[in-house]
């Protein structure tokens, strides 16, 4: 898939996503909006996967660290075929299996469970260590937001993965200088991130992760190294009033503000 | 049945873990070894000259360690993830409740030097709060053998079981208890000393102490049953129950704290399902004072003669 053709899936999927977190009455809109861009091209032209075979052996695997975007999870997997998009309407409905948080052994083509924060970058090291140990030719993705970077469990596994010559890992960070509360660099400022990435001993890109023409490469990218996308987004990318407003990390859009943002993502846009 | 008290050859129960999992390792490749620095400490010297390639050691990096082992079975492999018992459940909880048990990823976690190993080092490494951490949690069935064969065999069963699981081993020694060839049943208690007037549970370092607490009690012509309780979770509810019923009252015994742990855990069926009285012995929610694991037990009152006071002063209540 080419990435004027990509950039509208992700427009599909960042209207899904909205109309998801407005019926649901929760989620985190803001995180999502920065993400999908990525994972649309992750799912729809990168990774190597089998809807039909979830646990295929030989699947590229994904990680999605920061799981409370689960929702952009959920719409992307659905509308690649993991299972049947009428179910997103059970987004965090009593009973569903689409909780605020992914659950592998619950939704087809989610790996691990992810919510805490610094936990799926340890277990993608794993799965690549793994790759290593049985010769399979997977690679693994993980996606971590910013904030997230704040964990110390994340550079345990950035040291391990150097030592390991882990170079069938790439960890991409969701770089939109926001966590919960406020601006990263008002809380605990980890950027720039690129050297110390470098520091400890891996590859580093940076790209505007939100520009498909950049991503697409970033992702196809293989390096001698474990490999770090640091992608400069947009919190809230796609809806203006939403873009890089902390108040919208987990936000939920009022019915004028929803029509507003769907006309924002509208097809003709 | 009814065996004298346990005299013969101490032996250290991470040499049967070792053995055992290296002579799996040699017949099934999937078999990783994953550590924190403790190759010497969790006895994988041999593993990683016959391995080397399967021993990945993470460095000092508790979270990480357990967050690669769920890795590592998420592509196929079958880890064993091996640490002080007190850094593995205390330092990577959290991991071992997301990734592990709540992912019910296929790890192994082998808690090496559990309870007061680390006698002398100090409460930061005395791990007597593992069981109640961990037995809290869904799909991970909690182990803590009593002697080297039991060892053995527990490790040969995690090897085919598909799930996660945590061994609690020790590193003090204990003399053999189950016969050689014993097959390791989860969540089944062995029956080790039948009796009718009381029931001693225990498990890991306290089994053999029991053993020698009910021959003394038998030269006072107290017949004590004694039940090896090696998984505490999911717990032997039905030997528990028919404990209370037959025998009137139980005594347990844990080199774990005595919140929480085993006691707690037979105390929850006797109360739901066979009200009898109980006494539970256990280091008594402080910390411990210095000394090594074997005068750490004496002192809180786990010494075969003090056992057999506090059975004595249960039967009273009865």
């Amino acid at each position: 898939m080419q990435s004027q053709e990509l950039e509208r899936v992700a427009r599909q999927i960042r209207r899904r996503d909205l109309q998801a977190v407005f019926e649901a009455g929760a989620g985190h809109i803001g995180g999502e909006m920065s993400a999908i861009d990525i994972m649309t091209a992750l799912y729809f032209r990168v990774l190597r996967i089998y809807p039909d075979q979830p646990r295929h052996p030989e699947r590229d695997r994904f990680v999605l660290s920061k799981g409370h975007t689960a929702c952009a999870l959920y719409v992307t997997l659905a509308k690649r075929g993991f299972f049947p998009e009428e179910e997103l309407s059970t987004f965090l409905q009593p009973g569903s299996r689409l909780n605020g948080h992914p659950n592998c052994n619950k939704v087809p083509g989610v790996e691990t469970n992810t919510g805490p924060l610094g936990h799926g970058l340890p277990v993608a090291v794993g799965m690549a260590k793994a790759a290593k140990l049985s010769g399979a030719g997977y690679h693994t993705y993980v996606m971590t937001g910013d904030g997230e970077m704040q964990e110390g469990s994340n550079w345990e596994a950035i040291m391990a993965a150097a030592q390991f010559a882990l170079n069938n890992l790439t960890l991409i960070i969701d770089h939109n200088r926001f966590q919960q509360g406020a601006a990263l660099a008002d809380t605990n400022d980890i950027a720039p991130l690129r050297p110390k990435l470098e520091a400890f001993g891996w590859d580093v890109s940076e790209i505007d992760g939100n520009r498909m023409s950049e991503i697409v490469p970033a992702l196809e990218k293989r390096s001698e190294r474990p490999h770090c996308i640091v992608a400069h987004t947009n919190k809230g990318h796609g809806i203006s009033f939403m873009q890089d407003r902390v108040d919208w990390h987990h936000k939920v859009p009022n019915r004028e503000q929803y029509e507003i943002a769907l006309a924002e993502l509208s097809e003709s846009n | 049945m009814n065996a004298l008290a346990p005299t013969g050859k101490l032996h250290d129960c991470r040499d049967a873990f070792a053995e055992t999992l290296e002579r799996l390792a040699a017949t099934n490749e999937a078999i990783v070894a994953v550590c924190n620095d403790s190759v010497g400490s969790s006895k994988l010297g041999g593993f990683k000259t016959k391995f080397p390639d399967r021993l990945v050691n993470v460095g000092i990096a508790e979270q990480n360690m357990v967050g690669v082992g769920a890795g590592l079975a998420n592509g196929g492999r079958l880890p064993f993830v091996c640490g002080a018992s007190c850094f593995l459940t205390g330092r990577a909880l959290e991991q071992i409740k997301a990734d592990i048990s709540y992912s019910n990823a296929n790890v192994k976690l082998i808690g090496i030097s559990s309870g007061m190993a680390y006698g002398e080092l100090g409460p930061t490494h005395h791990s007597i709060e593992d069981f109640a951490w961990t037995r809290v949690l869904p799909n991970l069935p909690v182990i803590a053998p009593c002697d080297r064969i039991e060892t053995a065999a527990a490790v040969e069963w995690a090897a085919n079981y598909d799930g996660p699981c945590f061994l609690r081993l020790s590193r003090v020694g204990v003399p053999d208890l189950l016969p050689e060839g014993h097959v390791f049943v989860p969540g089944k208690a062995n029956l080790l000393r039948e009796g009718r007037d009381l029931t001693l549970i225990a498990n890991g370092t306290l089994t053999h102490r029991m053993m020698t607490a009910a021959s003394l009690l038998a030269q006072h012509g107290i017949e004590a049953r004694v039940l090896n309780m090696a998984t505490v979770r999911p717990i032997d509810e039905e030997a528990i129950v028919a404990a209370a019923h037959e025998t009137g009252a139980i005594l347990t015994a844990e080199e774990h704290s005595i919140f929480g742990g085993l006691g707690s855990a037979v105390a929850e069926v006797v109360v739901d399902q066979a009200p009898v009285p109980m006494k539970r012995l256990g280091v008594p929610g402080v910390y411990a004072h210095t000394g090594s694991a074997e005068f750490l037990l004496d002192e809180f009152g786990m010494a075969a003669p003090s056992i057999v006071e506090a059975a004595l002063a249960l039967l009273k209540r009865k």
